[in-house]
Formats: C-alpha cells, structure tokens, sequence
C-alpha cells in the first residue's frame, strides 16, 4: 500500500440520524492508502458511529462511500469486512479464554489458513510469552495490546481504532503509540478516532475535527495556519518607546499590539521573513529583546477554538 | 463452534445448571418408577410411564434455552459482539454455529439421561413397568423427538437472546416459550393418540418443519444495527 493510489476511504455526504437525533451530518472526506487519519471531536461527536457505518455494522441514513476499494453497501458488507479491521474501544476478548484461543477463534472468522498469522500477531504487540493466559487475567494495557494483535490478523487494508488509548495510563498509551507508529511504517491505512489531541498531533499525517458536522480536515499545521494569524511574540526589558516606529514597515508585518508592559504581538505573514527583520529594528532602536519568538498554537487551541464556536452558537 | 464449546465449559454457571438440572429430571421419574409393583393396574402403569417420559421431553426443552439465551446478549454482556459482528461472517453462518454449539452438549446430556433411566427401570423395576418403558413407540418417539424439541428451543433461546436486554430475562422467556413444544410428545406419552412408529414418524416431520422456519426467522430477527444501537436501521 503506498500514498498516491485510490484512497482506502471515501466518504460523500455520508449522514446517520437515529429517530429524530442526528448523529453524524453531511461528512465528507478521503483517507489515502497508508495515511494515519486522526478523527477527532467531543463525547457524542458522531466518531464511533461513523466508525459503526464504515465497519457496515450500521447503515447510513444517507450518502455514500467507498471502503478499502468496495462500494459501501449491504451486498459488499462481508468482502468489506474482510479488508477491514475494527478495534472498539473496549478489548472486546473473550475472558474465560486464552490469548491465542481468542485469536484463533477469529483468525477461524477470517477464514485465515496460515497457522503463523497469529504467532506473528503476537510478536508485532509484544505478546508472545502471554500467549497462553487467560484474557480475564490481562491488565487493561495488555488486553487492549491483544485487542490490536486481533485486528492485525487478517492484514487489514483500514484499519479503524476507536480511542485506542481510553483509560490506560501513560506507559501503557504510549506502547500503543508505538504500536500505531509501527502500523505506518506497515503502509497500514489507519482510521483512528480520539479526543486526545497530543495523540493525534502526534500520530496523524492529517485529522479530521467533527461535532456531529465536519468542521474542519487537514495536516495539523495547515488548520493551525487556516484558524489562526501567524504572529511572533516580542518582549523587550523595558516598553518601548516608539513601537510603531519598529514594527511598522518591516518585511512581512502587517500589525502589531501591546499587550502588557514589554510585550508585543506582531501580525506576520512569514515569520521567518518577519523576525530577522524585527530584531534587527529592536536592536536598531536601542531596546534589550527578552524573547522574540513566533507563536506556536497546538492541536489543541485549534479544537477548542472550532468547539467553542459550536457551543457559542448552540447558546 | 470449538470456541462456543470452550466458553460453555468455562462458565460455571452453565456448567452448574447442565450438571444439576437434568439430574432433578432424573431422579424423580426414576423413583417413582422403581417403586411400582408388578400387581399394579396396567393404566396406573401407563399413566405412571407417561408422566415420566414427559419429565424426560423437559431436559431438551429446557436445558438449550438456557445456553442459546446466553449466545448473543453474552456476547454484549462482556463487550465481544461489535468485534465478532466486524468480521466476514454470515448471520446464518453465525447462527448456526452458535446453534450447533448448544445443540452438542443439549442432545448429548437429554440422551445420557434417558439411556440413564432407561437402563435404570430395565434393570431396577418391575417386567410390566420395564415393558412399558421399552415400548417400540415410546423408545423411538423419545429418540426422534429428544433433538427435534432441543432444536426448537435452541432457536427460541436464540431468538430471545437477539430481542433481550439481560441474560436472565432472556434464559426465562426462552425457557417458558420453549415448553409447548412438550405439548406435542404429551399426546403420545398419555396415550391421548394411539402411540405408534408412524405417529411419532409423523409428527417429527411436523417438528422439522417448525425448526426450520424457525430458523428463518430468526435470521430475520439478527439485525447488527439493532444488536449495536439497540434502534433499527432507517433510510431516507
């Protein structure tokens, strides 16, 4: 699987309603062959259930898409299932049986004859000496490694995880971090859904940010750069005297405000244009520069800022 | 199916009620029969015999509802289904595999209980009442009808366990729902029709027939949207 072929997922217009309760609102979008997608958005923001309709557990109310190369619909839902993979939020393994004994029962769903499949699962999740205990015995981390090692079976083209990493802790998080990190380097097209948003800037080539509605999709820098204007944060020791004086007619500043005693934030277009210039006015006029930095906005200051509209107009 | 097996094997409380439930239907029956002189009346005898096959007609019609019951709302219990519902599997696939499942163990345990009376009152009893037990019509009607009724109440189980929103709400309406099915043997064990091979013969087609409808329809009842969002699919 490699980038620039036909998209493991398109999605059109795609809506689901259940009674008179919309759950997931005209969404759009594409996943490319080995993307890592982040889909991201508030409890009840409609992941899971878009989720749901792309694994064909549910129908869509309306629209359409494609699946791993099939056309989304109830006479494809079994050749979909076999080129995808879903591992829901919660493990879902079968606690009076073995490690290996929930694998083979659905390496037997996949009709999968390779008897090393399972042994190579295992060795991708780091499970090989837990192989025979008991999933009921399992810590959360460890169920949820083997919950991944099930997906891995049968070699999915998109694979969907919903909130992977929900109530485990740190070390644990971050093993399955390494885990997805290692599902890229596999070409593995990977859906995931999550509302922690360090894991999705941290994990995604490009995210998806839905509250019922699509609001936005992109590399997380491109909506930092869509949402936000580029600035560079100056502080100087002391105020200066004339700030327009040095800010005002240097390359790639369009404005600029006080905000504080020392402080100033300077609207740029490009700050790597913009900073040399600035510093060497600074310096020109005379003022001692504490810091001169461009200001970085996270994932997260993007999703608070789209959420936040949501809630602003839901008011 | 190997994994059904395994899951029922590890679940006590499966275990508990298939190792004690079909043993109180034994007993009973067994008892009674062994405590009958030979000078009693043949109609007491046949009277005596039928209420004693009947309790054995219980075993298949209650021991699988209580295993099918469980076979798709423990699946949700303990989080298994959406993952199992992801895969490639077919819901008649599925179906049947869960009903062969309890099927196995149901028909294996109501046969080794009847056998155990069987042989018990053969043995143990008086020739007339030994007579009576080992009656061509009753032997094959006990044989023929044992999976026949198993089978009916392994799809009603099923069926429960589709509908249901608890294990033990589906376990006592699938084992309710599953008992006229009993109605169909109590005529020939009462004698209220004239016991023969062709009867029994007869009236297994009949029930052969209501399994596999009813197996149709519970196909029609498996509707993942339903078992995932607990609403049904709509389109506009």
């Amino acid at each position: 699987m490699s980038r620039g072929l036909a998209p493991a997922l398109a999605v059109e217009h795609l809506s689901k309603r259940f009674g008179g309760r919309t759950a997931v609102d005209d969404v759009s979008f594409t996943v490319a062959a080995g993307e890592v997608f982040g889909f991201l958005g508030p409890n009840g923001a409609g992941k899971t259930t878009t989720v749901r309709v792309l694994g064909t557990l549910i129908a869509p109310t309306a629209g359409r898409a494609v699946v791993a190369g099939l056309p989304l619909s109830p006479a494809n839902g079994v050749a979909i299932r076999q080129q995808i993979a879903v591992m829901p939020e919660t493990p879902g393994l079968y606690s009076r049986l073995t490690v290996t004994e929930n694998l083979e029962f659905f390496a037997g769903l996949y009709r999968i004859r390779d008897r090393g499949r399972i042994p190579a699962a295992l060795e991708a999740v780091g499970l090989q000496t837990r192989a025979n205990d008991l999933c009921g015995d399992l810590s959360k981390g460890l169920r949820q490694r083997v919950a991944l090692a099930r997906a891995l079976l049968n070699d999915p083209a998109v694979l969907f995880l919903d909130e992977p990493t929900s109530g485990l802790d740190p070390v644990a998080s971050r093993e399955v971090h390494g885990l997805i990190d290692g599902l890229r380097e596999r070409g593995v097209t990977v859906f995931l859904t999550t509302h922690r948003l360090e894991e999705a800037e941290r994990l995604c080539d490009r995210v998806a940010i839905l509250n019922t509605t699509l609001r936005t999709i992109g590399r997380t820098d491109e909506l930092r750069d869509r949402l936000f204007r580029k600035r560079l944060l100056v502080e100087t020791r002391a105020p200066l005297r004339d700030p327009a004086a040095a800010f005002e007619g240097q390359p790639g500043v369009t404005g600029w405000e006080a905000n504080g005693s020392g402080v100033y934030a300077v609207a740029v277009t490009d700050a790597k244009l913009a900073a040399p210039a600035v510093a060497r006015a600074l310096v020109a006029a005379g003022a001692d520069i504490v810091s001169l930095a461009e200001q970085r906005h996270s994932l997260e200051d993007v999703y608070l800022e789209l959420i936040s509209e949501d809630v602003e107009a839901t008011r | 199916m190997q994994k059904e097996l395994r899951d029922f094997r590890r679940n006590r409380f499966l275990v508990g009620t298939m190792a004690v439930l079909p043993l109180v239907f034994l007993v009973s029956p067994t008892i009674t029969l062994l405590q009958i002189p030979a000078s009693t009346p043949a109609s007491v005898i046949h009277h005596a015999v039928g209420g004693s096959s009947l309790l054995l007609f219980v075993v298949p019609a209650v021991i699988p509802p209580i295993m099918a019951a469980y076979s798709v709302i423990g699946e949700r219990d303990q989080g298994t289904l959406e993952p199992f519902l992801t895969t490639p599997i077919q819901r008649e696939e599925l179906l049947l595999a869960k009903a062969i499942a309890v099927f196995l163990p149901s028909a294996t345990v109501a046969y080794a209980i009847y056998f155990a009376f069987a042989l018990t009152v053969r043995f143990g009893a008086a020739p007339v009442v030994s007579a009576a037990v080992w009656h061509t019509p009753q032997v094959v009607a006990q044989l023929v009808f044992t999976p026949l009724i198993a089978i009916w109440a392994i799809w009603v189980g099923i069926a429960m366990s589709v509908r249901a929103r608890d294990v033990r709400v589906a376990q006592q309406l699938a084992t309710l729902a599953s008992l006229p099915a009993i109605g169909i043997t109590a005529l020939i064990t009462f004698r209220v029709v004239t016991p023969s091979v062709r009867l029994a013969v007869a009236l297994s087609v009949v029930l052969l027939a209501i399994d596999i409808r009813a197996w149709r329809f519970v196909s029609k009842l498996f509707d993942r949207e339903r078992l995932v969002t607990g609403t049904r699919a709509q389109r506009s």
